[in-house]
């Protein structure tokens, strides 16, 4: 911020004097940027581990011959970062850039904080899956963030169990039931997997497969679509198997859960790309024990995947330099160099197509030193990423996810219901915050 | 608050020595007392025994049952990002302890002024200071952060520390305190004395209030020692944050990283110490009665 002396003074004192009433007057302070003559240093809010390490590979290479220096200032992921952005926008002193999951761009974009970078990023489209670019266009003409990480949905199991029952992989949902009472019969003390009621991002990515659109526009208005015929589909599925105790209903990443998997008490896992690192510290007994195959269709010959995580980088619009950081931007999630670096330092899995094959990832994870072709497998599944439709209160439409289907877990009552509720809660929030809704 | 449920158990349990009658009636309390120390002290000692787990044994083996990795979970914080544990804990003792010496500072002046002066709109001033003690800072952190915004003073050591400064509850517990402890007879002898009213405050009264205040500086230094929004909204900068912040940037390192549990428990376990310590050598402070002998009753 090219802030002099005198002016922090003069601003200090008007907002001693004044109080609340002088909030308006700080957004000019960053017009005279766009210029870029002289060196640019840009601030970035980001989660990822390590990534101060791979920012330091643009500081001295791309970005000294540019004179753009990034300073990466971590962050703890989640909600509450997507609210500390926006009050930072408040004030106009939100950074220059920000990492942000792909279900919380539109609430960024719809209070005005991601700058629309279009221009800058063109070149950077063809480096990544249709599907996933699409999230951060949001339908429309506009770019507001570039892909970093992606997080398609795999299925999980313990091949060497699954030998001893006599189990083959599900190809499709209803084999995956047929399995679960299999398994149940074979060894009641042992479920196939559990419904966990706290990760609403994995019903999210199961009703995404489905070909659920949770959110979509007509007109200017938002329409809600959570309790569409799709996601009925999976909540019906996953709330009878839960009913008749084909599968657990024990939330997950608790110790109990941990323990389940390390001890084969669940030997199956619903998840996505980046489960062998939670599985390395969730069941470090049963390392090269599992194996990875496509989620299960609901139509045989069918091959669709949901996505479960996942985050992109974005330039706000208090930035005062949003060519330069929108640059940077392109640069750190399609250069081969920094995708290598952001790889081995953060453990993400790229969404750059190019890099899935490559660096990091030409080898299997350590976890799955028994599956060889892990990646090329992985890499395989994210072409078949369904798209998604992610809306400006996803954060509340999750909350309630976990309220009403913890009870409905719990109590193995009808999913349904819960996903009702869910509907209503989400329209009801849109309405509040001043969206038109169409009914 | 908890490390104070094994000390009042303490009395209760002194208490139930006199007459057998009466040794009956007190076994109530006195488990009660029990239950509520064990129900205090249980989490605190999950974290001492989970603080000697290595990852692998944190959620295989038996709860209570102590592990072997201590030592690797210390090495593994202290090397954690060259170290910045240390300097988040460095952090929050210096927002903690200048800050609370800082509060504690306004609350006796402002306790005494309002103790001992008579003067126009000092029951409104006060009233107002009570409206103050019932409104949860937490709501005032991102209005807060608004105004230092303007001020450009966010993202800065300044931003944590100046809006914990002024703590109505500490100007409330002052000024009681001080209408109690400081009689207004002393004040007046000291004025027939000659003595300014500088030299009062500072000669007569505060020695007297000293129990008071340091309450006042233990509420407010656990007060910032544990707060989270304000510093959460404020900072960005992580060489900046204090322990809170520091162990939930670890906690919540995004979905397709696994929490780093061992180092936030351990880091969580050491953070601990700062504020038993201050309790233990600060305690001898509120047995002093300065009172006793000062006017004759």
């Amino acid at each position: 911020m090219p802030y002099t002396k005198r002016r922090r003074l003069v601003s200090s004192a008007v907002a001693v004097a004044l109080g609340a009433t002088a909030l308006a007057a700080c957004g000019s302070s960053s017009d005279d940027g766009e210029t870029q003559a002289g060196p640019v240093s840009l601030t970035y809010w980001t989660w990822a581990p390590g990534m101060d390490k791979v920012v330091d590979l643009w500081n001295e290479g791309p970005g000294k011959k540019e004179r753009i220096t990034v300073t990466v200032k971590k962050q703890a992921s989640g909600d509450t970062l997507v609210t500390k952005i926006l009050t930072a926008h408040k004030a106009g002193k939100a950074p220059d850039l920000v990492q942000a999951e792909y279900q919380a761009l539109p609430t960024l974009v719809s209070n005005d904080a991601l700058a629309d970078i279009a221009d800058s990023v063109e070149d950077a489209k063809g480096e990544f899956a249709e599907g996933v670019w699409q999230q951060t266009t949001l339908g429309t003409d506009a770019v507001y963030a570039v892909p970093q990480d992606i997080g398609p949905m795999m299925f999980y199991y313990r091949e060497d169990l699954f030998k001893e029952y006599g189990l083959s992989v599900p190809a499709t949902w209803e084999e995956f039931a047929e399995t679960a009472r299999k398994l149940k019969k074979a060894a009641p003390d042992k479920d196939l997997t559990t419904f966990s009621a706290n990760d609403s991002g994995l019903f999210a990515g199961l009703a995404q497969q489905a070909g659920a659109r949770w959110w979509t526009t007509s007109g200017d208005k938002w329409k809600v679509g959570i309790n569409d015929d799709a996601t009925r589909k999976v909540a019906e599925f996953w709330g009878g198997l839960v009913e008749e105790g084909a599968v657990d209903n024990q939330p997950m990443y608790t110790p109990a859960w941990n323990k389940a998997l390390n001890t084969g008490k669940q030997i199956a896992w619903v998840s996505a790309v980046w489960a062998p690192g939670t599985l390395t510290t969730a069941a470090p007994d049963t390392k090269g024990k599992w194996a990875m195959a496509p989620l299960p269709q609901w139509n045989e010959g069918e091959s669709s995947t949901g996505s479960w995580g996942g985050s992109s980088t974005a330039v706000t619009t208090d930035s005062g330099h949003k060519e330069a950081a929108a640059k940077f931007a392109a640069w750190l999630n399609t250069d081969a160099d920094a995708l290598n670096a952001l790889a081995k330092e953060s453990g993400i899995y790229p969404a750059s197509t190019s890099a899935q094959l490559s660096g990091a990832f030409a080898g299997p994870p350590e976890y799955f030193s028994n599956q060889p072709d892990f990646y090329e497998k992985a890499a395989g599944i994210a072409k078949t990423t369904a798209p998604s439709a992610w809306g400006p209160n996803v954060n509340v439409a999750y909350t309630t996810f976990k309220d009403a289907f913890g009870a409905a877990a719990k109590n193995k009552s009808d999913f349904t219901a819960a996903l009702d509720t869910m509907q209503q809660d989400t329209v009801a929030d849109l309405k509040k915050q001043g969206f038109g809704v169409a009914e | 608050m908890s490390s104070l449920a094994p000390h009042k158990a303490g009395p209760a349990a002194g208490a139930a020595r006199g007459p057998a009658r009466r040794r009956r009636i007190a076994l109530v309390p006195t488990l009660t007392l029990l239950l509520g120390a064990l129900y205090c002290l249980l989490p605190v000692a999950w974290v001492v025994v989970a603080s000697t787990k290595s990852g692998s044994e944190l959620f295989s083996t038996f709860t209570f049952w102590p592990g072997t990795g201590l030592a690797d979970n210390l090495s593994d914080l202290s090397a954690y990002r060259d170290g910045v544990y240390w300097r988040w804990m460095g952090n929050s003792a210096l927002y903690a302890g200048l800050g609370a010496l800082l509060s504690t500072c306004v609350s006796a002046f402002s306790g005494y002024a309002l103790a001992v002066y008579r003067f126009r709109g000092r029951e409104t001033l006060f009233n107002v200071l009570l409206a103050g003690v019932l409104m949860p800072p937490v709501i005032l952190a991102i209005p807060q952060y608004l105004l230092l915004a303007k001020a450009d003073l966010t993202d800065s050591y300044l931003a944590v520390l100046l809006p914990q400064i002024l703590s109505p509850y500490g100007v409330y517990l002052a000024r009681i305190y001080a209408a109690a402890a400081v009689p207004a007879d002393v004040v007046e002898a000291g004025r027939m004395d000659g003595a300014g009213e500088w030299r009062i405050f500072s000669r007569v009264a505060l020695p007297m209030m000293a129990p008071g205040l340091v309450t006042v500086f233990l509420f407010q230094f656990v007060a910032i020692w544990n707060n989270f929004l304000l510093p959460y909204i404020m900072l960005s900068d992580d060489e900046k944050f204090p322990i809170t912040l520091g162990l939930y940037t670890l906690l919540e390192q995004g979905a397709n990283t696994p929490a780093l549990y061992t180092l936030v428990i351990t880091g969580a376990f050491l953070a601990v110490f700062p504020l038993v310590a201050l309790f233990l050598v600060i305690q001898r402070f509120w047995s002093l009665d300065l009172l006793s002998g000062a006017v004759k009753s």
